[in-house]
């Protein structure tokens, strides 16, 4: 099939951008959409034009590396899926897509579609962890954890922090990734002792970071291509709200 | 150069005590005068860092993706072994040691293993302790499953993604330490050269990847935890940036590689669609617990499978290996597919496949249980090939997944470069000729948290090593040649992409040193190698600049260093006249085609030693000694 594609172009941090029109003259339905743009940046290196840049690694929708906006959505029209694991067979012969970057202050844009997420890196050192020196824990079965627990845990623990959910809302807002990351560590025994420690510090680097306020808009979960719910938000807000009414911040 | 890998004397079950104690110690309030260079935040890394900076070293850490967090190790899904011996099912240090020794095919190093053994139940008490949400039965103990060619259930996993969350761990461990000021992050950085100073590693050169800058980093130790190989054979279940580069510059720097041929073939893979296939995605082997393998009896039956009646279907393993059936070891799973396909009767396009059916254990147990369990797996399936694994058999082929070989480590896991550790995957270590399942996440972490920590202090402790910055003439030198390779790639201004020499080179290496190999077809690679080498150096084309992201330029520099590594692939296996585990010679093989080993030739790892461009490497071999597990013919019959 044939395809339009307009590409972000953007040369660096620093160069203004703008979007320009490839054609994807012979697009097999079997390929994955970033086979398809390795197919159209082997044909502008034969033409001798400079390959799309575009981060990815994995290709198996797990090392959430990968990421841009098509057609306005963040990882594409497949629900619960990243855009290397979306495949030609979801488009139509003749369609035009619209390939920009990640869109949000706390993510600038690297080069074309290729964005600097290491505010989330910032994020989760700032709390986003449990504290256990190596050597130090107990036998693996000395503290039970009911299964429901620990599905609610693994569930929100399936974030990639790929980006999307900040991509996609209006605020760009991080709320469901802190929110999963707290949601994840928050619910476990393990994880108590520096629960409310964690949601000040997260939620406060957050900010830091630029990224926005969460108004309750669900973009964010309909994006999120490990299906993160947001349920995870309003644990995120129950405990940052106790923590401040027990007066427990970053200090304790 | 005589090899001597420093295990300790005395009976197997004492040696890592009585070693840790002999090991020297740095004074904490020294400790913050040493600086590490960690290469890599997968899972040996990023817990050696984590670790590190814990016990109070200045940790500088390298990663060439955007975060720690990204590392390939992320995408393991199937779990991690401990002896824990949960379910009193039989299991023991003593079994875990015995089936990894027996699984490696006896090309592995004992002392390491049961040590490997021994550990194994710390990492999953640390993984628990910082939140590794691994499955839970319903009472909140740890749930576990067979997997990989076990027999007892000593794999704890997280749904399909264990690594995800054995990494998420360590990442978080990390970064924990990089807020307490331990750790300073270089994500975007790679590392493209080690630096000696009087025979020691001191030191790195890396471009940082958003710059172009090349950049020299000065430390008292370097470690490399950067993975493995797989991605020579450009199709491979390895994410597309995993390289060679690192463990290859430190190869060309004084350190051996040892048993580069030792390559694992994993037996459930998503087949080959069409010649843009720029990957290849691994269903995990857990899939064979409740799936059954089969192929059309006859060749050429293009039948759809749901419409092959049972008596026409040949479920080979379970035909040739009563007692395993479809959980035979990955090599032997891979070996069998192959030779089904050879005969005729793959199935798929291609005809490069077998079914992988759960039909009947979705009939017995209800479709809910299998979603459960492999729901996510299935969801994969279903996105990549457009068919429902529910109602149609999956289709699925060996590809490459993971590399025995790496540099040669000792003991204490440092190299033949005094001063650097290899740890991981990137090492050579532990899993002689084949690994098992679940057995690379168990490795990566015991280096990582529980080897590394304690053997690094010994070194610091006694060495005395010089002071240096990076304006000593060895990292200038080094930045000035780095610098150089990249002017070369960029200055080529060839014809053909980098992906297409990837494409051609990995082409030749699994036809020739893939799941069989021969001799003939050894030498004709070591023939056709060279001459693709020389035509890349002469006629790739990478447009752009070094002073900017450069993505064409980065896989330039790797697949450069993949071309050297695979004629050294090649070698290795060839001078290897036996089968053993993934190198399956044809010409050596029993009369029912199993693999054939000659313990009284072969019983070494072969060490390759650099001896500048152009020239034969030296072979040094590594004695291994079987004083517990005794040499045996594997048999899974």
């Amino acid at each position: 099939m044939k395809l339009t594609l307009h590409i972000w172009r953007q040369r660096n941090a620093s160069e203004k951008g703008r979007m320009v029109r490839y054609e994807a003259p012979d697009v097999n339905p079997e390929m994955s959409f970033l086979e398809m743009l390795d197919v159209l940046n082997e044909s502008l290196i034969a033409k001798g034009e400079e390959p799309v840049a575009f981060d990815h690694d994995c290709r198996e929708g797990i090392c959430g590396m990968c990421g841009f906006m098509i057609n306005g959505v963040a990882h594409g029209p497949q629900r619960r899926t990243t855009i290397c694991q979306l495949h030609m067979r979801h488009f139509k012969d003749g369609d035009e897509l619209y390939l920009e970057p990640w869109r949000a202050r706390a993510f600038p844009v690297v080069r074309d579609l290729v964005v600097d997420r290491s505010a989330f890196d910032r994020v989760i050192a700032a709390g986003g962890f449990i504290s256990a020196p190596t050597g130090s824990a107990p036998d693996g079965n000395a503290v039970q954890v009911p299964k429901e627990t620990a599905d609610i845990s693994m569930d929100a623990a399936a974030c990639i922090g790929c980006g999307a959910c900040v991509a996609m809302c209006p605020n760009a807002a991080a709320a469901l990734f802190l929110g999963a990351k707290i949601t994840h560590l928050g619910v476990l025994p393990q994880g108590q002792p520096e629960r409310y420690r964690r949601a000040i510090a997260m939620v406060a680097q957050a900010g830091q970071e630029m990224f926005g306020y969460c108004t309750n808009v669900g973009e964010c979960e309909a994006v999120c291509p490990k299906e993160i719910k947001l349920e995870v938000i309003a644990r995120m807000n129950r405990d940052f709200l106790k923590a401040v009414v027990i007066g427990r911040g970053a200090g304790s | 150069m005589e090899l001597d890998a420093k295990i300790p004397s005395g009976p197997i079950e004492t040696l890592w005590d009585k070693h840790r104690f002999d090991l020297k110690l740095v004074n904490p309030a020294n400790k913050r005068k040493y600086n590490i260079i960690v290469v890599g935040s997968g899972l040996a890394g990023a817990s050696a860092v984590a670790t590190l900076g814990e016990l109070g070293y200045n940790v500088q850490c390298f990663c060439f993706q955007d975060s720690p967090r990204r590392a390939h190790s992320i995408a393991a899904q199937g779990g991690i072994n401990a002896a824990k011996n949960y379910h009193s099912d039989g299991d023991s240090v003593y079994r875990l040691f015995y089936d990894t020794v027996k699984g490696g095919d006896f090309r592995s190093r004992e002392a390491n293993v049961y040590r490997l053994a021994q550990i194994s139940v710390n990492i999953i008490d640390q993984c628990v302790a910082q939140g590794v949400p691994f499955a839970r039965e319903y009472g909140g103990m740890l749930d576990n499953r067979s997997f990989g060619g076990a027999q007892v259930s000593r794999t704890f996993y997280a749904r399909g993604q264990t690594g995800q969350q054995l990494l998420l761990g360590a990442y978080q461990a990390l970064e924990r330490q990089v807020a307490a000021g331990q750790v300073k992050m270089y994500p975007r950085h790679e590392m493209l050269d080690l630096v000696l100073i009087d025979g020691h590693a001191r030191g790195i050169v890396t471009r940082d990847l958003i710059t172009g800058k090349v950049e020299s980093h000065v430390a008292d130790a370097v470690v490399l935890g950067t993975g493995g190989y797989g991605n020579v054979y450009y199709l491979s279940t390895n994410a597309k940036g995993s390289n060679t580069t690192a463990i290859w510059r430190a190869y060309k720097k004084g350190a051996l590689f040892a048993n580069p041929c030792f390559t694992q073939i994993h037996p459930t893979c998503i087949p080959v669609s069409g010649h843009y296939q720029s990957k290849l995605t691994l269903m995990s082997e857990s899939l064979r617990n409740d799936g059954r393998i089969w192929v059309p009896l006859k060749s050429g039956d293009k039948r759809a499978p749901n419409q092959i009646p049972e008596a026409e279907r040949d479920y080979y393993l379970e035909r040739r290996y009563p007692s395993f059936g479809n959980l035979v070891p990955r090599d032997v799973a891979s070996r069998n597919a192959k030779a089904v396909c050879d005969e005729g009767r793959g199935v798929g396009d291609t005809g490069l496949g077998v079914y992988l059916d759960l039909r009947d254990s979705i009939q017995r147990l209800g479709q809910h249980v299998i979603k459960e369990r492999y729901g996510n797996l299935f969801d994969m399936y279903e996105r990549i090939t457009g068919e429902n694994p529910y109602a149609v058999p999956m289709r699925i082929y060996p590809a490459i997944h993971y590399t025995m070989g790496g540099l040669w480590v000792d003991y204490n896991l440092m190299s033949t470069v005094p001063g650097l550790y290899v740890i991981g995957e990137a090492n050579f270590s532990d899993h002689g000729a084949n690994r098992l399942g679940a057995s690379a996440l168990m490795q990566g972490l015991a280096d990582g948290y529980f080897i590394l920590p304690y053997t690094i202090g010994d070194y610091l402790a006694t060495s005395k090593l010089t002071k240096a910055d990076s304006s000593h003439a060895a990292f200038r030198e080094a930045e000035s040649q780095v610098g150089c390779r990249v002017k070369q790639l960029l200055e080529i201004k060839g014809t053909r992409s980098v992906d297409s020499f990837h494409r051609d080179l990995g082409k030749l290496v699994w036809e020739y040193c893939g799941m069989a190999r021969t001799a003939e077809g050894l030498r004709h690679a070591l023939e056709e190698i060279p001459k693709l080498r020389e035509q890349y150096w002469r006629d790739v084309k990478v447009l752009g600049s070094g002073e900017e992201l450069n993505q064409s330029l980065e896989k330039a520099g790797r697949v450069g260093d993949f071309f050297e590594l695979a004629e050294l692939m090649c070698l290795d296996a060839l001078e290897r006249n036996e089968s053993c585990g993934g190198h399956f010679r044809e010409e050596y093989q029993t009369p029912d085609g199993e693999a054939r080993r000659n313990d009284e030739e072969y019983c070494y790892a072969a060490a390759w030693q650099y001896r500048g461009d152009g020239e034969q490497p030296e072979l040094h071999k590594e004695p291994l000694h079987f004083d517990y597990v005794h040499p045996s013919q594997r048999s899974y019959k």
